[in-house]
């Protein structure tokens, strides 16, 4: 069980049932619980979507679409039935949230999917869990059993007259399953291989119905907004960027966990005032805005508020909300190298770029911080993530070259440093077994 | 081929969630795994006739995805995370102690059967890193102490 944090320039929506013991629905119910979809089901679907739409929520996963908008391009009329996926395989490297929302308020998902459900004429919702938190599925099983033992899930929900089922569905560890089509692959049990696009999800999705995928999180703040209304959690955050959102502190920082702040919140005082700082006596180096996939920011570059646009502005993405803060006795090579050991890996090989794209820069970034680099490496590695950008069915091979444009643009000296044969300058001697120098 | 009456009550419950067989696929052969202890050929004959799909079908989803296998693992698979947040935090120090204690190395098993390592990518326990997971156990905030009276514990768990 992950220990809980607070700061006092929280703003709880999301987590405001943290801790509280929600994952017994009757204590759910106490606290406010199924009282949004009970509200939702006497609306007009459209009402639910502009609702959604005014209240500026944009996609936690990582993405930042609009969610009612979303939404919105679910065809009402479809031979095939439509369906709710949500996505709970939370695995972009830095991210830790969504596993704290089904651990510690798991209907306020089930209300978000059947929310969703009504929106768009859904009758049943897939609640996809990733493989590595079975902890959490024990959860979402009971919290589904609950839910039809009350009559709020299954054969005419609340006395409404209308139905919707409600599943969960277990991953067994891909990283790629995240990405939407790949989760659809998945749960259709096959390999996690993206689909190309168009058709949407939308139109076609989910065994070729029309599918609304968001995140967990994404869910889990619905209820929220329809009980309080779209002009209140537009309110909370800036322009364009509704509410609130949990950011997950980690790395070298004094007090990491995850924090829910407005949008918008400055990252410089997310790090020292929420986070305390970096420990140690130690000073910034570079931080990971939201999650490895996202490109860093350097220390002079951290007075940004912490929205879509703001970010995105600043040169990176807000991406899923985690915050990787690294301190100066980090190799920002070894972190290179870290982040493209895990794309390669996770890289299904279905796209060449991509494939191909991290296989060569691990490589590179292996021998380069083995002091075996050469300096025409340096601009080789950039060019080679510059042409994997945009050349993949699914944003995998973006989010490898992303972040390594990064790192080669904003530490080019640290590359340098390492070059021809010279030991890497942050680690212990003889750590790091020395490759030779190629020559040519 | 049995199984349990645990598995059986799940993956009779599971199927009909579905409108194709297929898939109910992954979670099957993850649950298969967890009382099995890996995806031997028998299991896998079985799983790929339970679902009208073909042996092939079925390996071709099995090497997709990094939590199943087709090797048997020790009882207690010791899962260290390295990605970013943890390996600012010691995450690599810690998997090196591992190796150490446990006398293996990536994705290997001690000769008595009971450890196999293993470095993961994240778990999704970055706020509480460096972490672990031990079958499906998450030990987290750990320090290679820690981790020794972790390793011991399930040692003891196992012997008495």
């Amino acid at each position: 069980m992950a220990d809980l944090v607070s700061h006092p320039d929280e703003v709880k929506v999301v987590s405001r049932r943290f801790g509280m013991g929600t994952t017994d629905i009757n204590r759910y119910l106490e606290l406010d619980g199924y009282k949004a979809v009970q509200k939702a089901l006497a609306m007009e679907p459209d009402a639910i979507i502009n609702e959604v739409k005014n209240s500026g929520l944009r996609g936690r996963g990582g993405a930042g679409f609009s969610t009612g908008m979303k939404w919105s391009f679910v065809p009402k009329q479809s031979a095939k039935p439509k369906y709710v996926l949500c996505n709970g395989d939370e695995s972009e490297p830095g991210t830790c949230k969504d596993r704290l929302i089904f651990e510690h308020d798991p209907h306020s998902v089930i209300e978000g999917v059947m929310i969703a459900g009504l929106a768009v004429g859904a009758k049943s919702g897939y609640i996809y869990i990733r493989g590595e938190y079975r902890y959490l599925s024990n959860i979402m099983q009971k919290a589904i059993q609950d839910a039809y033992a009350k009559g709020f899930a299954g054969k005419n929900i609340f006395g409404s007259g209308r139905d919707f089922d409600l599943y969960w569905h277990g991953g067994a560890g891909a990283y790629e399953v995240g990405e939407e089509s790949a989760l659809m692959e998945s749960l259709e049990g096959k390999r996690g291989v993206p689909r190309i696009r168009p058709p949407f999800p939308a139109v076609v999705g989910l065994w070729g119905g029309p599918t609304v995928i968001n995140n967990a999180e994404t869910l889990a703040n619905v209820p929220h907004i329809i009980l309080g209304g779209g002009d209140w959690y537009a309110k909370l955050g800036t322009p364009k960027n509704g509410g609130t959102r949990l950011f997950c502190l980690s790395g070298n920082i004094e007090k990491p966990g995850v924090y829910e702040l407005p949008m918008g919140y400055n990252l410089r005082k997310m790090i020292y005032d929420v986070g305390g700082g970096i420990p140690k006596g130690r000073s910034l180096k570079a931080v990971v805005p939201g999650g490895s996939s996202c490109p860093c920011l350097t220390a002079d570059e951290i007075d940004v508020a912490m929205d879509f646009d703001s970010v995105q502005k600043a040169g990176s993405m807000l991406g899923s909300g985690g915050v990787v803060i690294v301190d100066d006795a980090q190799c920002i090579v070894k972190f290179a190298l870290r982040t493209m050991k895990f794309y390669q890996h996770e890289s299904c090989g279905w796209c060449i770029p991509c494939r191909e794209g991290t296989d060569w820069l691990k490589k590179t970034l292996t021998r380069f911080h083995a002091g075996g680099g050469l300096k025409k490496d340096i601009d080789n590695m950039q060019y080679l993530s510059e042409n994997m950008l945009g050349r993949t069915f699914c944003p995998l091979g973006d989010a490898a070259a992303m972040p390594t444009i990064a790192f080669v643009k904003k530490f080019r000296k640290e590359f340098e440093d390492h070059l021809e044969g010279r030991p890497c300058p942050f680690e212990k001697e003889g750590a790091v077994e020395q490759l030779p120098v190629l020559t040519h | 081929m049995k199984f349990s009456d645990e598995f059986e009550a799940r993956f009779a419950e599971m199927v009909p969630h579905y409108p194709t067989k297929r898939s109910a696929l992954v979670p099957t052969l993850l649950y298969a795994q967890d009382e099995v202890g890996h995806l031997s050929d028998e299991v896998i004959v079985e799983i790929a006739g339970r679902l009208d799909l073909t042996e092939l079908e079925v390996r071709n989803v099995i090497s997709y995805y990094s939590m199943l296998t087709t090797k048997p693992r020790g009882k207690y698979n010791v899962q260290v995370c390295t990605n970013i947040s943890c390996l600012v935090r010691g995450g690599e120090d810690l998997l090196h102690h591992c190796a150490k204690k446990l006398g293996i190395g990536h994705k290997q098993t001690t000769p008595d059967g009971m450890f196999t390592l293993e470095e993961v990518e994240c778990i999704g326990a970055c706020s509480w890193a460096p972490a672990a997971q031990v079958n499906y156990n998450f030990h987290e905030n750990l320090t290679p102490e820690k981790m020794d009276q972790i390793l011991e514990g399930y040692r003891k768990q196992r012997t008495q």
